[in-house]
């Protein structure tokens, strides 16, 4: 093959040290400029991906957030292996590199002054994959959000169930959504921000159960895959497909709402309903 | 054929799990109930014929049949998009479900899709939501819900309908979280390497019950329940009276504390 065929990127190692590329629009910015903007990007206003605790920073009220259910961490139940090796490898390798221990965290907070049960994913950790400790920390923060009366505010991003952990992953989607049904029966509120991406196992469970079902911009909510889909209708889908101006639209997202703005909107949310 | 009979790894379960001869939700009716009069549409846009639900009668029980539907024939598997639900057919299932609810009719559900269907219109009128709110709905639905695993459980497309006081699973079928040949797809790289996944996402029924994710396995007939249907929902129905006939007993308020009991307990690791 000829040099000018070759489909890979040049290397110039500086490059990736001072500048950010979204990967939305492929603009260039200086990474300063991408932290300094919450990393929106300053051309098409794609919200990038955060960790957990950078998204509690921005939400949680200064020095307000006291992390709950860090011991349930993952079960490897089926002593999954695959072609790369054993799940609990990955995991732990997981863990070491994010210094998380499950692919949310959870803990109360004040939000604008409000009491509320705060729930964050980390797409870092496992592509943000529902496993049963993950399942768990939900189911355990609904039934304090309970006896505390507080309202939940759960962040999602995730790829879906965590195939590693076999059909207890999948079960977890029934586990959290019955969680929340009584979360809502004792009359208390559930806001689910569905961040990028959020979709699969989780997006077709807790995530889409809000009172309000709220997102940033361009992010991609969904529940099957695009190749997927494109593969079962024989025909390409459009670029804005699954995304959150897509939902808006078709009626499944209450709210838009660009970072900068998320926290305010969501204390004035809980002042309309009394908490 | 004296190969079907000796079934050793978890890829000849899928396999028998997906034979087209294996009785569908249509030979259960007929072969189960006395009578069946099926109702249609979500009262919002469509009729899927992924899904099909009715009153019938078992023995001398009044249920609601809600089930999969794959279609025994090409035109049938064409019309019912081969099992694969649209968000209508589980927000038929939740209307029907509301209405055994509100006359305390037990619910009995027969699963076996190989997913909910991955299209552009059923992502437009909101598949997440739809098998999210079936999830919740079912959770808390004030009727006992028994629930039968008859061929492919294909992840959240059955989880959909899944949800109950007392789920049965049939020898042979499978239930997982993501096809075998999607899961080789993705953490082996190639679709070919099934077998290795089947084994390795535990998707039998006697690992499912191992796991606490089934509660009782229903025997198939010598060779699997395509062999013989008569002999596959005569057993099945004999667990499914049983079943129903427990949980009628209980009061409303137990049976929601057991059931979200037993999912509160999926995967629970302090044991």
């Amino acid at each position: 093959m000829s040099w000018f065929e070759s489909k890979e990127k040049p290397k110039i190692p500086q490059a990736k040290a001072l500048w950010a590329i979204c990967p939305k629009c492929m603009s260039h910015f200086e990474k300063k400029v991408w932290k300094d903007n919450a990393r929106i990007c300053p051309k098409c206003g794609y919200h990038g991906r955060l960790s957990a605790r950078e998204r509690i920073a921005q939400i949680a009220d200064d020095g307000t957030f006291a992390e709950t259910f860090r011991e349930v961490g993952y079960s490897d139940h089926l002593k999954f292996h695959d072609a790369t090796g054993p799940y609990k490898d990955k995991v732990e390798a997981t863990i070491e590199k994010t210094g998380e221990t499950e692919s949310i965290v959870m803990g109360c907070c004040e939000i604008g002054g409000h009491k509320v049960m705060l729930g964050v994913m980390d797409f870092a950790f496992m592509g943000g994959s529902l496993g049963t400790g993950t399942g768990e920390r939900i189911a355990r923060a609904c039934e304090k959000a309970i006896e505390e009366r507080r309202p939940l505010v759960l962040f999602s991003a995730s790829g879906g169930a965590r195939m590693h952990e076999g059909i207890l992953s999948l079960m977890q989607m029934a586990k959290t959504s019955a969680a929340i049904g009584r979360l809502k029966d004792a009359g208390l509120p559930y806001i689910s921000v569905l961040t990028d991406p959020t979709t699969g196992g989780v997006s077709a469970s807790y995530a889409m159960l809000g009172d309000i079902n709220i997102t940033e911009p361009r992010a991609l909510i969904g529940f099957a895959g695009r190749r997927v889909i494109e593969n079962t209708i024989h025909q390409k889908l459009p670029d804005d497909f699954q995304s959150a101006e897509y939902l808006e639209k078709h009626g499944f997202i209450d709210k838009i709402v660009s970072r900068k703005d998320m926290k305010p909107f969501i204390a004035k949310m809980l002042n309309y309903w009394g908490f | 054929m004296a190969k079907r009979a000796n079934v050793k790894t978890a890829m000849d379960r899928v396999k028998l799990a997906r034979d087209p001869k294996r009785p569908h939700i249509g030979d259960f009716i007929r072969l189960m109930c006395s009578d069946f009069e099926e109702l249609h549409g979500d009262r919002l846009v469509n009729d899927d014929r992924a899904l099909v639900g009715g009153f019938a009668t078992i023995d001398d029980e009044k249920v609601l049949v809600l089930g999969h539907n794959k279609g025994a024939t090409v035109e049938e598997n064409m019309a019912a998009n081969f099992g694969m639900v649209n968000p209508d057919g589980y927000r038929k299932a939740m209307r029907l479900a509301k209405l055994a609810e509100k006359f305390h009719v037990p619910v009995v559900t027969f699963v076996d899709t190989p997913g909910a269907y991955p299209g552009d219109t059923a992502e437009a009128r909101g598949q997440a939501e739809a098998i999210a709110k079936s999830l919740e709905f079912f959770a808390g639905l004030k009727t006992p819900i028994v629930v039968v695993v008859t061929g492919e459980g294909g992840s959240g497309g059955a989880l959909a309908i899944a949800v109950g006081d007392t789920v049965l699973m049939l020898e042979n079928a499978v239930y997982s979280v993501i096809s075998p040949e999607g899961c080789a797809g993705i953490l082996w790289r190639d679709g070919a390497k099934a077998p290795e996944a089947a084994e390795a996402l535990k998707i039998t029924a006697s690992d499912l019950l191992k796991l606490g994710a089934i509660d009782e396995i229903v025997k198939e007939p010598a060779g699997g329940a395509q062999k013989n249907h008569e002999a596959a929902a005569a057993n099945v129905m004999k667990a499914v009276l049983k079943a129903i006939r427990s949980l009628k007993g209980l009061a409303i308020d137990d049976l929601l504390d057991r059931r979200y009991a037993k999912l509160r307990a999926m995967g629970n690791f302090f044991k």
